[in-house]
Formats: structure tokens, C-alpha cells, sequence
């Protein structure tokens, strides 16, 4: 009897749609749409690198230590200074950093003791050209910039 | 002209792979048939073949790191740790408690993790569409908090020799007790779909064979090992990073079917989630690194540490030479250990089988080929 009343109402059919329905909340929609919507990542997320300058001057923060060249598995980094006969200090002349060999460790930053290299949010870093993978000191200062879509 | 004819019943010989679907990456299985009978089975692995122990032997301790991470990239905190502690060893040094139990919840956040792909796609190799979607939303979460404790969802590189870089992120806390309470449920969920499913239950139990015997034979670890009735967990056989603090049970059954190992891991996913409860509620305070100076350089020795991954006993074995890098780091990885049994587990059973037994023994090649 329960049988035919279950057939009669089609209860399975509307068992297995409340299940659908149930799932069309906004909470559980994970599909994001990409270039108009970016997704939002961490605040530690690990992207592209950025050579901080001080936003007063526009002097660049690096002291051309090396440590990082040094810290990276990849040796992707060369850094070039020279002395600078006034302060007695080096000064940066070129900043290269080979994004296409990166594995995005973080150990460059963790080795910079002035907080001058950083891996930051920008994730988008795709270009035409080899080349274009390898970031100078301009780039690198700039950051990438990624064409903004609109919904 | 060919001497035989189009009826006749010599074996064929079938390449599986490497470009199949099925063997979760690069693996070629070349399957020896006689009509949907398989007489035997040969792996020919090394398609993702990149020289981590190498290039072990070209960094520093500490530039090494992120390497591992890259082996069995679904698991890849397990990784971290095990070099982590291997390398801790050599230096004689202990990552202080608060560290510790930070790594043991990310670690078994991992395990979670792990399974859930293992589950979601081995369904998928069976033939069941919804579980894989219903795993990977799960997942998700789990990555979630991985890429905001250290920035990056796969290739984490969340620990560092002697203890942790990253303090906790505000909320970590309360982020994974949620996790928990939202996972058991989630658990239920999947085992609802499939446990007791008749298809599930046709195409897994009794197939791929594999005995206790045979399993301590080829070395077999992890839930392989245990689904055969072995009660072998290095959580509790030798407790590292203060497992020995933590109650949990070692989900055994008896059969060593693939059946069996399937419930091994449902089991397992839940005493993880016990194992992150009790570590949440009681994560000491004090520092995260311990005395580890920025250049290691580890004293001439050797050391070899195992420890519980996701699919098994994962050893690392680092020899020192005194200097800053290593003079080699070989690997011990579950995933190459268990694939040898593959052989044993399919002879004399049938094409559709293959599928379920390379799935069910939880592979990844990025491990196996190093």
C-alpha cells in the first residue's frame, strides 16, 4: 500500500530534488566566475615576488645583500649592486628574478632581513614570451598587471 | 601472413597507460590477457622521473625543503614532515610542543585530505560519479586552511627544520575544530553512497587479494597492511612528534580485499578527525622553532626516520658528511613499495579489476618516479 502511494506521489522524485534544491544555497556554490569574480586567496598566500619601495621616496628597500640569490634552490635570483662612494654602502644597479623557474617557496623572503623581496597576492602572471617570465627590477617594482575584466 | 587465426586463444598482450586515466598518472601496466583473464601484469614506471634524491645532494638542508613537498604532492605536509624530523635528527634537536602539535593537526588535516581524493577518484574508476564531487567540496575546506596557514594549497612547505615559520593564523583554532564537527557528518554522507551500495560492494569485495603474509612479504604498508588484519601503525608502533599523547584506534579488518581497504581508510579519516580534536584542544603555548641556527649544518651521520603517511610507511634516510648539504637523501616511499604487490593482487583476475585494484592501492607516481 505505502508502495503504491510512494509511486502515486512520486516521493523518491521529490526526495532527490530536495537534495538538489537543498544544494543551490549561495553558501554552497563554489564555482567562481574567473575573470569578472577573482578569487579572494590568503592574506600569506605565495605569488608573484614584488621589490618593496619605501612609498615616501620611492627608494627601493633592497641593500643588495644577496641573501636571498643565496637562500633560492633555483638560483633564479641575481642581484647586482655597486659601492656607492659617498655612503659607503651598495647601492642596487639590477634586480633579476627568472619567474618561469620559481617554485614559489618562499624562502627569499623568509631570508630577507629588510622585508624588501616579498611574495605577494597577484597570481596572475602568465605571458606571451620566455622572456617576458623573467622580471627585472621595473617589474618586479610594479608588480604584474593583470587586464581587468567586468561583468 | 599471420600464422594465427582470428580465433585462436594465445595471450594478448595490453598496454595500460601511461596515458590512462585510471593509473592516476604516468604508470604503464602492460597486462598480459587471455580473453578478460589476466595472466600478469608488469609496471614500467620513471615517466615522472625528476632526481629529487639528486638533487638532495645540490642544496642545503633547508633549500631541500620545498622538494619533498613535490613527491606525493596529494600528501604533501606528510613530506615535509618526515624530512623535518630526519633532519631534526641529525641535528639532535626536538621541535618544541607547540610546534609539535601544530604539525600533528595539518598532518592529519593531510591524511584527510589525502583520502579524499583516494576515495573520490577510486569511486570514480568504479563507476560512481557523486562521490568524487562530494570529496573534492570537502577538500576544499581542508586546502582552505592549509593556504591560509602558509600560502599555498598543494606544495605547502609548512614546516621548516626544527619547527615552524608560520605562527597560526587568527581563528586556526576555531577554523579546524568547525572543520571537524562539519567533517563526521560529511563521512557519513559518502559512506551512505557507497558502503552498502550492491555495484560498490559487487566490484570491490574479494578482488585484489592481498594476505597478511603477503603484505609483510613485499613490505606493503599503510591501509594496504592493515585491511589484511596487521595491526601496524607508526602513529602508535613508534610515535613521533607526539602521537603518544593522542587517543585514537588503528582501524583494522581481516579480509584484505578491496573491499576492506576501503573501509580501512572511511575508518581512518575518522580518528583522524579525533586525533585533530584532542591536538586543538590543547595546543600549548611557548615557541614554534627550536634551537636550529640559520646555517645547518648538521654533525657527519646518518639518520633514517619513518613516519605514518597517508598511504603508508614513509621513510627518509639522510647521511651527513658535515657540510651544509646533504651527501644523500634517499626516500622511502609508500607509494613505490606498495605498486610491486600490484602483480600478486591481479593475477588471475579479470580486466575490469586492474582499475580497482591500482585505485585502491592509493598511488601517486610524482612519489613513486621521485
Amino acid at each position: 500500500m505505502s508502495g503504491l502511494f510512494k509511486k502515486m506521489f512520486l516521493v523518491d522524485l521529490f526526495q532527490g530534488l530536495w537534495v538538489t534544491f537543498r544544494n543551490q544555497h549561495p553558501k554552497y556554490i563554489y564555482t567562481e566566475q574567473y575573470p569578472a569574480e577573482r578569487p579572494k586567496v590568503a592574506e600569506r598566500y605565495r605569488g608573484a615576488p614584488r621589490l618593496n619601495i619605501n612609498p615616501d621616496n620611492g627608494e627601493t628597500l633592497c641593500i643588495s645583500c644577496n641573501l636571498c640569490a643565496l637562500a633560492c634552490p633555483e638560483a633564479l635570483i641575481v642581484v647586482t649592486s655597486e659601492r656607492n662612494e659617498v655612503t659607503k654602502r651598495k647601492d642596487l644597479t639590477t634586480f633579476t628574478y627568472d619567474t618561469s623557474r620559481c617554485m614559489f617557496c618562499g624562502l627569499c623572503e623568509d631570508a630577507c632581513p629588510v622585508d624588501a623581496l616579498e611574495l605577494t597576492q597577484d597570481f596572475e602572471m602568465a605571458t606571451y614570451t620566455r622572456e617576458g617570465q623573467i622580471w627585472d627590477r621595473q617589474m618586479l617594482e610594479e608588480g604584474p598587471k593583470p587586464t581587468q575584466y567586468k561583468c | 601472413m599471420p600464422d594465427s587465426t582470428f580465433l585462436d586463444t594465445t595471450e594478448l598482450v595490453l598496454n595500460m597507460g601511461p596515458q590512462h586515466p585510471s593509473t592516476h598518472g604516468v604508470l604503464r601496466v602492460i597486462l598480459k590477457l587471455d580473453g578478460e583473464k589476466v595472466l600478469g601484469t608488469e609496471c614500467v614506471i620513471g615517466y615522472l622521473h625528476r632526481g629529487v634524491e639528486k638533487i638532495a645532494e645540490n642544496r642545503t638542508y633547508a633549500q631541500f625543503n620545498p622538494y619533498v613537498d613535490r613527491m606525493d604532492y596529494v600528501a604533501a605536509i606528510s613530506n615535509g614532515l618526515g624530512y623535518c624530523l630526519a633532519v631534526e635528527k641529525l641535528l639532535n634537536v626536538e621541535a618544541p610542543p607547540r610546534a609539535q602539535a601544530i604539525r600533528v593537526i595539518l598532518t592529519e588535516l593531510n591524511r584527510i585530505a589525502s583520502h579524499l581524493l583516494w576515495l573520490g577518484t577510486h569511486a570514480l574508476d568504479i563507476g560512481a560519479i557523486t562521490p568524487v564531487f562530494y570529496c573534492l567540496r570537502e577538500r576544499e575546506e581542508a586546502l582552505k586552511i592549509f593556504e591560509k596557514y602558509c600560502g599555498a594549497r598543494l606544495t605547502t612547505h609548512a614546516f621548516r627544520i626544527g619547527g615552524l615559520l608560520y605562527e597560526t593564523y587568527d581563528g586556526f583554532e576555531q577554523e579546524i575544530r568547525d572543520f571537524c564537527t562539519m567533517f563526521v557528518p560529511h563521512v557519513d554522507e559518502y559512506e551512505d553512497l557507497l558502503t552498502h551500495n550492491r555495484i560498490w560492494v559487487g566490484r570491490l569485495k574479494d578482488v585484489g587479494i592481498l594476505s597478511g603474509e603477503e603484505c609483510k612479504e613485499y613490505g606493503v604498508t599503510g591501509p594496504v597492511l592493515r585491511a589484511a588484519g596487521v595491526e601496524w601503525d607508526l602513529r602508535k608502533a613508534q610515535p613521533y612528534s607526539g602521537y603518544e599523547k593522542y587517543d585514537f584506534e588503528i582501524p583494522i579488518r581481516q579480509n584484505g580485499d578491496t573491499y576492506d581497504r576501503y573501509m580501512v581508510r572511511m575508518a581512518e579519516m575518522r580518528q583522524s578527525v579525533r586525533i585533530m580534536q584532542q591536538a586543538v584542544e590543547a595546543i600549548p603555548e611557548g615557541p614554534i622553532m627550536g634551537k636550529v641556527g640559520k646555517v645547518i649544518k648538521p654533525p657527519v651521520g646518518e639518520a633514517y626516520v619513518s613516519i605514518e603517511a597517508p598511504k603508508g610507511e614513509l621513510g627518509y634516510y639522510v647521511v651527513s658528511d658535515g657540510s651544509t648539504q646533504p651527501y644523500r637523501v634517499r626516500v622511502r616511499p609508500p607509494s613505490f613499495v606498495n605498486l610491486q604487490a600490484l602483480d600478486r593482487m591481479i593475477r588471475g583476475g579479470l580486466v575490469a579489476d586492474v582499475v580497482a585494484v591500482i585505485g585502491t592501492l592509493d598511488i601517486v607516481l610524482g612519489e613513486i618516479d621521485r
